[in-house]
């Protein structure tokens, strides 16, 4: 500890000073610029003006509605494409690290796939669903389908052997095995997945509205852009961010509830 | 008719293109109701001997068949006691035990009778809704043994049961092995590296040589221990005081000695 003191622990007020202060900071260099004059208004407004339009678009509809009800648009359709990414891929991902032959047949396709960003999916997107809900969607799914996929067959195919060993020794068929063997023990490595999963599918949500649907924050986002109003644009950036912190606030206690569910405090684990 | 029929087994492994010998020339029945131990150096396969038996492992030629049906994969009729317990850590004790109950196909009222008649069996009472990480490493076996025995098997299997226990628990759950086979006899083939194990538990010892395994000697204990009386003790240290007992431990001793040059 002594040998590096940068690696030790921070006290709940050290984090939290350390924190805001960096916060602090960035408003502060960003209003300074602001202020400075060395850019125009548009180019990079002010922190207080961004605020003063998130507001304004609270009560004022922009491209067709006010600012809450293009995110809960944006949820919706992020919601159905995520639960059809997990609701896909956490099954399938278990099937392939138990079938080896299924492993092999999808695995390489999949490692292909899975570098094609879900932003170059739109054309077909657009063109096989349309860009209401069916297009987004599958873009959304796009981007969460791979880790969810992934890291359930990971959790499968690192599932101590004796106890699968033990399970066939008691009669235990496909099925038993991976509802009852496979998926309980991926649980961990489930979970962490799907904050990845979640991650990623609120990221390539934006990038589908920016282009097709007709509500959302990222058609807010496009409708600022061609109004020339940065500070809707900048709203819409902040919205964003604030939804994509409490998905993933949301998910790490859920993740943390299940370890200590799990583990239990200090248990002596065989 | 045996239960457990190894005939000129052997086993290899292939390992970076080449085939070791694990074991060869293996010819051992064991009997209905017979308690055979294992005995060896490490790494001479005994461990192979019970997965070949428990059908996760398959012989490079020979057979292995047991209650005459040759072993073509595991099944619940040849439960498996594992030395690292292998117990779900997401299941309860009850459900634990209950898991291979379950492949049987047995209706949930016969799978609670017998459940709780086990569970009375090993003294797991009031530990129903624990969970394997709450127990201790003694009281994780017997649930173990309790979700080997409640599948009414042909043979158990147990490999090296004890091995993970500290020496006093690993002494109350020989004597409680011991109760329990003169309650409930069973066919089992048991694997252990300790000798004195294996002459207060077993039969018959079977003493291998170092790899590649082979029989190297079988040892009827069964004879000794009617002829002097080990049953009358409760004991195990009892036991182990007599002096026919001493006699055989050092035998099997300086076999397995010899085995280790």
């Amino acid at each position: 500890m002594a040998a590096y003191p940068q690696q030790a622990a921070l006290s709940r007020r050290e984090f939290w000073t350390l924190s805001l202060s960096g916060l602090a900071a960035f408003f502060g260099l960003w209003s300074a610029i602001a202020l400075s004059g060395i850019t125009p208004p548009l180019f990079l407004p002010t922190p207080w003006a961004v605020v003063e339009r998130m507001m304004e678009l609270t009560t004022q509809p922009f491209a067709g509605y006010t600012i809450q009800e293009h995110l809960i648009s944006s949820v919706g359709r992020y919601l159905m494409g995520f639960g059809l990414a997990v609701s896909v891929g956490i099954p399938l991902g278990l099937a392939m690290g138990w079938f080896r032959g299924l492993d092999a047949a999808i695995t390489p396709l999949l490692e292909a796939v899975r570098f094609v960003a879900p932003i170059a999916w739109v054309p077909f997107a657009a063109l096989w669903f349309g860009t209401g809900i069916g297009g987004p969607t599958l873009i959304i799914f796009t981007g969460a389908f791979p880790p969810a996929l992934i890291n359930a067959y990971r959790g499968a195919r690192f599932v101590e052997p004796r106890l699968i060993e033990a399970a066939r020794t008691l009669g235990a068929g496909n099925w038993r095995i991976i509802v009852e063997v496979l998926l309980p023990a991926s649980v961990p490595s489930i979970v962490a997945g799907l904050r990845i999963s979640a991650g990623l599918g609120w990221q390539s949500l934006i990038g589908a509205e920016l282009i097709v649907a007709s509500s959302g924050i990222g058609y807010l986002m496009v409708k600022g852009q061609s109004n020339i109003s940065t500070t809707t644009v900048m709203s819409g950036m902040i919205a964003i961010g604030v939804v994509g912190v409490v998905i993933d606030v949301l998910l790490r206690r859920l993740q943390s509830r299940i370890e200590t569910k799990r583990l239990g405090k200090g248990s002596a684990q065989d | 008719m045996s239960k457990i029929e190894f005939r000129k087994l052997s086993r290899r492994f292939e390992r970076d293109g080449k085939s070791f010998p694990a074991l060869e020339d293996i010819d051992l029945e064991v009997q209905e109701e017979e308690f055979v131990a294992i005995v060896g150096p490490s790494g001479c396969g005994k461990t192979t001997c019970l997965r070949l038996a428990a059908g996760l492992e398959f012989p490079s030629s020979g057979t292995v068949s047991v209650g005459g049906q040759e072993v073509r994969g595991p099944g619940p009729d040849r439960a498996v006691v594992f030395q690292q317990f292998a117990l779900f850590p997401w299941k309860s004790v009850w459900q634990n035990i209950e898991f291979g109950l379950k492949s049987k196909g047995l209706g949930a009222e016969e799978r609670s009778s017998r459940i709780a008649k086990q569970i009375e069996m090993m003294g797991l009472q009031g530990y129903e809704t624990a969970f394997p990480h709450q127990l201790s490493g003694g009281m994780q076996q017997r649930v173990a043994i309790a979700r080997a025995y409640v599948l009414d098997p042909v043979v158990l299997l147990m490999d090296e049961p004890f091995g993970a226990l500290d020496a006093q628990t690993r002494t109350v759950m020989q004597e409680e092995l011991v109760r329990l086979a003169r309650v409930n006899p069973r066919t089992v083939l048991f694997i252990t590296h300790a000798v004195e194990e294996a002459v207060y538990l077993a039969d018959r010892v079977v003493v291998m040589t170092r790899r590649p395994g082979r029989i190297r000697e079988i040892i009827d204990v069964k004879s000794v221990r009617a002829k002097e009386g080990w049953d009358r003790f409760e004991k195990i240290e009892e036991v182990m005081d007599q002096e026919s007992f001493v006699h055989l431990r050092t035998s099997i001793w300086k076999l397995l000695r010899e085995e280790q040059v």
